[in-house]
């Protein structure tokens, strides 16, 4: 059995706030000296909004979102207003930065060096974009980040847009930011096993980090 | 009495925004309670109380800027 099989969990696709939970519950177990952990899942539509976060950035109706059944929830990230979608891998990394450098920036530029390496297995080149949080493919956006960190615990994390349904996009001005999304689907103009992709992406995230796993 | 400071987060971060607060001037606080949430770029940082008391001070309201080491509140 892999040393990383208790380290990767896939929550498969799982309610927004029942994953929420159990991060937190995570987040608490790390706290108190237990492993680390990602959390590998995928939401049906939902839109959250960070600390902060500025709601004239939904642009859809109430009546809109109530009639697709997509919820709006409030929730302890940073960043603004983002959708999450089937399709879309979110991963939520529960580490304790005590043991990865107690540095927020440095982890969030880790995150996204992460998510800049697993899109070269798929032959897409992606780059930062100074002064703006995620990962872009000219001046559109792929992969968004917000993270929370208790008592140096981390939590939230990363939105990769895989083969999520770009329409939705529509609903919300992404992050605040006015940008276009796009995902690995649109690149390569078929969707991709979103399986395989979350074991690429796991293979990935697990070669980056020296865990100290207990 | 004891404060509730502003972190370090890390090279290159200077402050913070102070998002929200989970106590009110009056509040008990416990040890290891949430007391205040900063944002500094995309992150949302937790600051939790280190004692047992009563939130006696809030300094820096929510929306406010705050440098690291400033003191946020203070609870006794």
């Amino acid at each position: 059995m892999s040393k990383n099989t208790n380290f990767v969990l896939d929550l498969g696709l799982i309610d927004y706030s029942l994953a929420y939970n159990l991060q937190k519950q995570a987040v608490a177990e790390v706290i108190a000296g237990g492993p680390e952990r990602v959390l590998l899942c995928e939401h049906p539509s939902v839109l959250t909004l960070g600390r902060m976060a500025d709601e004239k950035y939904i642009l859809a109706s109430r009546e809109e979102l109530h009639r697709r059944g997509i919820n709006v929830l409030a929730v302890d990230r940073g960043g603004e207003v983002t959708l999450h979608a089937p399709g879309q891998l979110v991963v939520y990394p529960i580490l304790d930065l005590k043991k990865h450098g107690k540095d927020i920036k440095a982890y969030m530029h880790q995150l996204e060096e992460i998510a800049i390496q697993f899109l070269e297995l798929y032959g897409i080149s992606s780059s930062r974009n100074s002064g703006k949080t995620g990962i872009w493919i000219g001046s559109k956006k792929i992969v968004s980040i917000g993270v929370g960190v208790k008592k140096w615990v981390t939590f939230h994390g990363l939105g990769i847009n895989i083969n999520t349904d770009l329409k939705l996009f529509s609903l919300i001005n992404p992050c605040g930011l006015g940008v276009n999304m796009t995902s690995v689907e649109n690149i390569k103009g078929q969707s991709v096993d979103f399986k395989k992709a979350k074991k690429d992406f796991a293979d990935v995230f697990v070669k980056h980090f020296a865990f100290v796993r207990t | 009495m004891s404060q509730i400071i502003l972190p370090e987060l890390g090279e290159g971060i200077e402050k913070a925004i102070v998002a929200f607060w989970h106590c009110r001037v009056g509040d008990q606080v416990k040890k290891e309670s949430d007391i205040v949430e900063l944002v500094t770029d995309k992150a949302v940082f937790n600051v939790t109380s280190d004692f047992d008391g009563v939130v006696k001070e809030i300094l820096v309201p929510e929306g406010e800027e705050a440098k690291i080491g400033q003191v946020l509140a203070i609870i006794e």
